[in-house]
Parts: C-alpha cells; sequence; structure tokens
C-alpha cells in the first residue's frame, strides 16, 4: 500500500493554520516511523509499548493545551489533530495521550494546588510519569453519580476503599486520579495516589478482544491511606470528572477521524488493486457505494471536529456539543472499519492489514467515555428539557 | 560558531511524478513537498555541533518561491535560530551555478564558519552545489561525510566518508563545505514546542539586488522530460519443471542475455 496521505475531500486543510498543518505533519511522521512497525507485535502480544511515553513527552504531545509546565501550549485544534494521528495508528496510542492529558493533567492542573501541579505536571509532561484515571467501578459505569468508593478522614490522612474497573494505563502508573466520595460530606472529590502506597494495587484485565495493545486494569483501594493533601482542592462533585471527560471526549472525536482514514485509505487502496470478475472491485457499485459512504462520514465528521475545535478555542463549546461529536464520529468511525473490513474479504480478518484493528478498537471507542447511547440521551435532554435517562 | 544550512524543498518521496505539458518540468499540481532528506541531516548536524559546543546560531538559507517558506519553518521548528529565504523570481530558471552563486552571496554576508549541504536533492540528484558554491568561496568541500569532529579552537575539521570496504578521514580548515551523507545522524522531529516557537523566528526575505547580484541567464537548461516506457509485461514459464528450468535457462542466456 502507499504512504498514507491523509483524508481530505472539502479541502479542509485551507482552513487550517500553518503551525495547526506543521503539528500534524509532526505527528503524522512520527507514528508512521516509529508507531506502526511495531504496533502490529503488541496488538498480538497483547502488550502497550511504554517507551513510546517518553518519546510522546519529548515531542510535547502531553497536556499540550495546557500552559507552562514543560507543555506546549496548543490551541484546541492543534490537539485534535494531535489526537486523529495517534488513533490514525491505533486507539490504544490515542488513549495512552487522552488519559495522560485530558484526565490526569487537566484535573491537577483545573483543580489541584500549587504543590500537587509542580510535583506531578513536569514530569507528566516529559512523559517522565504516567498517570490513569479511575472513575468507573464494577457496578458503575454509564452512572458514575452512585459510585461506590469512599474516602474517609483519619487524621492527617484520607483512607480510600473502594474498586475502579476498566482503567486505561492501571498497572503502568505513577499516579492515579481517583473518584471517591467523602464519607461525611457525600461529595465526590478527586484523589491523587501515587504507585506503591500501601492498600493500592492493580490487576490488567486478561481476554481482551478490543484496545489490545493498551493495558486496561482493575485498581483497588483496601484502607489505602493518602495525605490529606493529596486530594484535589478546586472541585466537588460529578462536575469533577465530567470536566475532564469533556476534554477526553473532545479528543477522541478527533481520534476516530484519524481511526476512520487509516481503514478508509486502506480499503480504498485495496479495492483499485483487488482483481475479480476481470475488474478492480472499486469498479463495482456496492463497493464504491461503501466507499463513498466512508469518504462523505469522514468529511462530516472533520468538519464536526473543526467547528468544535474553534468553538472550544473561544471558550464557547458546550459539553453538549463535545457529545454530539464524540457520539457520531465514534459510531462513523466503526461503521467504517466494518464496512472497510468487508470490503478486504479475507484479507479483512489477518492483522497483516490495519483494519480487523481499528475495527476491534473502536468497540472500545464507542462505548468508554459515555457510550453512543449515553451521549444520545444528554443530546436529547439539551433540546428537549426532558431528562430520558430513567432516575 | 555560525553555521549555515541551504536546504531545498522537493516533492515528497512518495510523489507519483508526472511530466507537465511543456516536457521542461513536472506537474506540481497536488505535490506534498517537504524538506529534501540529505538536507534533514545537515540541518540535524548544525544543530549538534551548536548543542554540542554550547554555543553558535544555525541559520538556515533557501532559494526557491513563496511555498519555500513552509521548508524554512520545519528547519526553524527543528531548532535553527533563524532562515534566509531568496525569493526573487529573476531565480525562476535558475541552474546549479546560478543558485551556487546567489548561496556564495548570502555565505559571504554571513560569514559563517561552516556551511553544510545535503550531498544531494533527491528531485533533480544534481549533487552539484556543494561543489560550486565551494569553489567561489575558495574553501574546501568535503563530500558525503558520514561523521564529522571539530577542533576545539574551532579551526579545523575532520570530517569521514565511507568508501568501499572503510573510512577515508580529511583534515580541513574552517570555514569549509561540508555535504552530508546518509548515516550521519538520525534527524530529530520537530518538537510541538518548536512548532510553536518557529512562529517568533525571523524568515529574512531577500532579493538578488539585495545580495548585490544579478542572476545570468542559465548555461544549464532543461531541454526534455520524459517518463520511463511502461515495462514489458513478464512472462510465465509453465508445464514441466525440467522442461521449464531448460527453458528458462536459455530465455535469461540468449533472450535477456543475463547469464
Ligand atoms: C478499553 C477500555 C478502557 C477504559 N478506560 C477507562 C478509564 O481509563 N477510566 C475509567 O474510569 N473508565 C474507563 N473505561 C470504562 C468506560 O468508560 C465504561 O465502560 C463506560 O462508561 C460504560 O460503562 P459500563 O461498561 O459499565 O456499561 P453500562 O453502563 O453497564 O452500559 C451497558 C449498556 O447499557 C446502556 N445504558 C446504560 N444506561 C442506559 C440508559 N439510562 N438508557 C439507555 N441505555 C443505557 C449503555 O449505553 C450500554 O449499551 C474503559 C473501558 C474500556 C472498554
Amino acid at each position: 500500500m502507499e504512504k498514507f496521505r491523509g483524508v481530505d475531500y472539502y479541502g479542509v486543510d485551507a482552513l487550517l493554520t500553518e503551525d495547526e498543518r506543521m503539528v500534524r505533519d509532526a505527528i503524522r511522521d512520527w507514528v508512521e516511523a516509529e508507531y506502526l512497525p511495531i504496533v502490529t507485535e503488541h496488538h498480538r502480544a497483547g502488550t502497550f509499548p511504554v517507551d513510546v511515553i517518553p518519546k510522546l513527552g519529548e515531542l510535547g504531545v502531553f497536556g499540550a493545551t495546557l500552559k507552562g509546565y514543560g507543555c506546549a501550549g496548543l490551541n484546541h485544534v492543534a490537539y485534535g489533530l494531535i489526537m486523529q494521528e495517534l488513533e490514525r495508528g491505533d486507539s490504544g496510542l490515542r488513549s495512552t495521550a487522552s488519559v495522560q492529558s485530558g484526565l490526569v493533567m487537566y484535573p491537577i492542573y483545573a483543580y489541584g494546588s500549587d504543590a500537587q501541579k509542580d510535583r506531578w505536571l513536569p514530569a507528566l509532561a516529559s512523559g517522565a510519569k504516567v498517570g490513569c484515571f479511575g472513575l468507573t467501578e464494577p457496578d458503575h459505569g454509564s452512572d458514575p453519580g452512585t459510585m461506590k468508593a469512599r474516602a474517609v478522614r483519619r487524621g492527617d490522612s484520607w483512607v480510600l476503599n473502594g474498586t475502579k474497573l476498566w482503567i486505561t494505563n492501571g498497572s503502568i502508573a505513577d499516579v492515579a486520579v481517583v473518584w471517591a466520595k467523602d464519607a461525611e460530606d457525600h461529595e465526590i472529590y478527586g484523589y491523587l495516589v501515587p504507585r506503591g502506597t500501601p492498600g493500592f494495587s492493580t490487576l490488567d484485565i486478561p481476554g481482551k478482544f478490543s484496545m489490545r495493545a493498551s493495558i486496561t486494569s482493575e485498581l483497588s483501594f483496601q484502607d489505602c491511606r493518602i495525605p490529606v493533601e493529596n486530594r484535589l482542592p478546586g472541585v466537588k462533585g460529578l462536575k469533577g470528572p465530567l470536566g475532564c471527560l469533556s476534554q477526553a471526549r473532545y479528543g477522541i472525536a478527533w481520534g476516530a477521524v484519524g481511526a476512520a482514514m487509516a481503514c478508509y485509505d486502506w480499503a480504498l487502496q485495496y479495492a483499485q488493486q483487488r482483481i475479480q470478475f476481470a475488474k478492480p472491485i472499486a469498479a463495482f457499485q456496492l463497493v464504491q457505494q461503501k466507499l463513498v459512504w466512508m469518504v462523505t462520514e469522514i468529511t462530516k465528521a472533520q468538519l464536526l471536529c473543526l467547528q468544535l475545535g474553534r468553538l472550544k478555542d473561544e471558550g464557547k463549546a458546550r459539553p453538549q456539543q463535545i457529545s454530539m461529536a464524540k457520539m457520531n464520529n465514534a459510531q462513523m468511525a466503526l461503521e467504517s472499519a466494518r464496512m472497510a473490513r468487508d470490503i478486504l474479504g479475507a484479507a479483512g480478518i489477518v492483522d497483516e492489514h490495519p483494519v480487523i484493528r481499528h475495527m476491534l478498537n473502536l468497540e472500545t471507542v464507542n462505548t468508554y467515555e459515555g457510550t453512543h447511547d449515553i451521549h444520545t440521551l444528554i443530546i436529547g435532554r439539551d433540546i428537549t428539557g426532558l431528562d430520558a435517562f430513567g432516575i | 560558531m555560525k553555521i549555515l544550512v541551504p536546504i531545498k524543498q522537493v516533492p515528497d518521496t512518495a510523489t507519483q511524478v508526472r511530466v507537465a505539458a511543456d516536457a521542461r518540468a513536472i506537474e506540481s499540481a497536488g505535490i506534498t513537498w517537504i524538506i529534501s532528506p540529505y538536507d534533514e541531516f545537515a540541518v540535524e548536524e548544525a544543530l549538534r555541533i551548536k548543542e554540542k559546543r554550547g554555543q553558535g546560531e544555525v541559520v538556515a538559507v533557501s532559494l526557491g518561491p513563496d511555498r519555500v517558506k513552509e521548508a524554512l519553518r520545519s528547519c526553524l521548528a527543528m531548532g535553527a535560530d533563524r532562515a534566509i529565504h531568496v525569493n526573487d523570481p529573476a531565480f525562476a530558471d535558475a541552474d546549479t551555478l546560478t543558485t551556487a552563486r546567489a548561496l556564495a552571496a548570502v555565505i559571504k554576508q554571513e560569514a559563517p564558519q561552516l556551511a553544510i549541504f545535503g550531498r544531494q536533492a533527491i528531485d533533480d540528484d544534481m549533487g552539484a552545489l556543494p561543489a560550486q558554491v565551494a569553489e567561489l568561496l575558495g574553501w574546501p568541500s568535503l563530500y558525503w561525510i558520514m561523521e564529522e569532529a571539530i577542533a576545539a579552537d574551532g579551526a579545523s575539521i575532520r570530517a569521514g566518508r565511507q568508501v568501499e570496504g572503510g573510512l577515508e578521514v580529511f583534515e580541513a580548515s574552517l570555514p569549509c563545505v561540508l555535504a552530508a551523507q546518509k548515516g550521519l545522524n538520525e534527524p530529530r522531529y520537530p518538537t510541538l514546542k518548536g512548532i510553536m516557537g518557529a512562529k517568533k523566528k525571523e524568515i529574512k526575505d531577500l532579493k538578488a539586488a539585495d545580495l548585490g547580484i544579478a542572476p545570468e541567464p542559465p548555461q544549464l537548461s532543461v531541454a526534455r522530460l520524459e517518463s520511463l516506457p511502461p515495462r514489458p509485461p513478464g512472462r510465465v514459464i509453465g508445464g514441466d519443471v525440467h522442461e521449464a528450468v531448460r527453458e528458462l535457462v536459455r530465455a535469461l542466456r540468449e533472450e535477456a542475455k543475463a547469464i
């Protein structure tokens, strides 16, 4: 297959600034040269190439929109383009960047004390340290407000008890941002739990068919004692974790476009080369219909992202608008991947081609950070004023 | 130490080149432009020399139309301190000697101790510029360089190039011209901070008049570009293996004259 050169049916490139294009191209080149050659072996083994973390740090990917602490200070469109290119590599690669930036650095930056920021942000930015975000629990996924994890004040410490499940990078994290309810005021707060704290243990989740080149863990807290100053002072209630999720969902919306582009580009080239009935299969109307659907959806998704990014840069993006982009783009990417898989025929089921890997990953992308249907309900509530969550 | 790095913007290696209607140039529509890869080795080496010596200035230079600014900006993003863009329609038909004269004029103005080129640009593969510029300046030129070490006092350089079965090491006094070969280093990726910082760095536009030169008519011009004829289709020799081998050997000897 020929080298990936992006998908731009609508001249969207011209809507980007020169810096934004340069950022995109730098990450695209890096993914092509440093990540794509190793992804298949990690996907097979079910491992994450941890040594890419300091490399991404050196490039400046982590916390790229934050100011100070060694961060690059990019705008949100450039950040989105980074996520797009990383996920063109693999959703697991983008997940690591999303979690580190949107779910770990962002809450420390937005809700943390100066001491917490100074301790963690420079090391997380450089990739010297890794973070994870523990919100979901075995019995509380779409409905995190009812979480069971508890924090009890004992003298100079908080004592944490509870279990977090499906936590990206859980077992390799140097610090976990854990959301738990204060036993006294019953409000949700964020707690910074360093690796190795007694009572904090992790276990990787085996048997995954999706996000295989990414680490997903269970975090367990049993009378885990952390200093009082490890609580994030700047936020209480569900809006704490939801504020983080708005950052990360924004990244997912862009990332999904990257995965879809990878599948479309591959399927298009394959269809032009594969001969059946004495013709390239791209010459058949049914195959063209799939390719056209894909490029149309990718184009729409690009424009959705770009306008969302511009709104975000003006400080005007609403969480419900982010929900729309996350919902739409994850869904269209999953559908695109399935169509691409179909176009490749039997070749579509082996990892010699990237399509099946993206397709399987996108099942997670459709589910995590709010499932497609949960985002539908969020937008539904926004436009009708009526809550359909069933409470 | 001041180091000047002349770079050329060339079509991406993945470009499917098509000959333009006038058969004198290639079709430029839809081309993605990059810094010629050998020039990236040159930029990287200049940055490393500066970093190793703890001081200095790296200046990227390019001659070409407006689009060349993007390549210069990439050099700035990698870490070059500033850039010079020789941007004058008078150079539109420049051959290598005209280009060499312009670059030599820039070098005279800037007075660096070192000018590091790529060993050739990957579009027209001329490889003539480093030698022509060195000749015009009266500087030594060291080609196909795989490694270099500058003396602590900055007065001389030792640089090696690979030759059949070994390394040939030269010594020269500075200032001099180097032409970088693949293997000299592994160019860095521009960091995101570098990209943001590049905006604030200077790209100076120069016209021929600013350099005190008037481009002369080129001594060399492209008469015609031709696409290669399509390769004739291969031939499959089937049937009994012994027969097929005999036929293959015969065809290789008598038709292809390969053995
Ligand atoms: C690979 C991977 C990595 C992850 N990483 C993290 C992480 O780093 N940190 C973290 O905290 N979490 C993480 N998650 C968890 C993820 O966010 C949750 O899986 C997600 O929020 C859904 O929760 P659940 O799996 O419990 O599904 P459930 O909430 O049980 O949902 C099951 C189904 O029911 C539907 N449903 C639920 N409620 C309603 C309703 N009211 N109306 C209609 N339909 C409804 C859902 O749409 C879904 O289809 C990760 C998950 C995966 C798979």
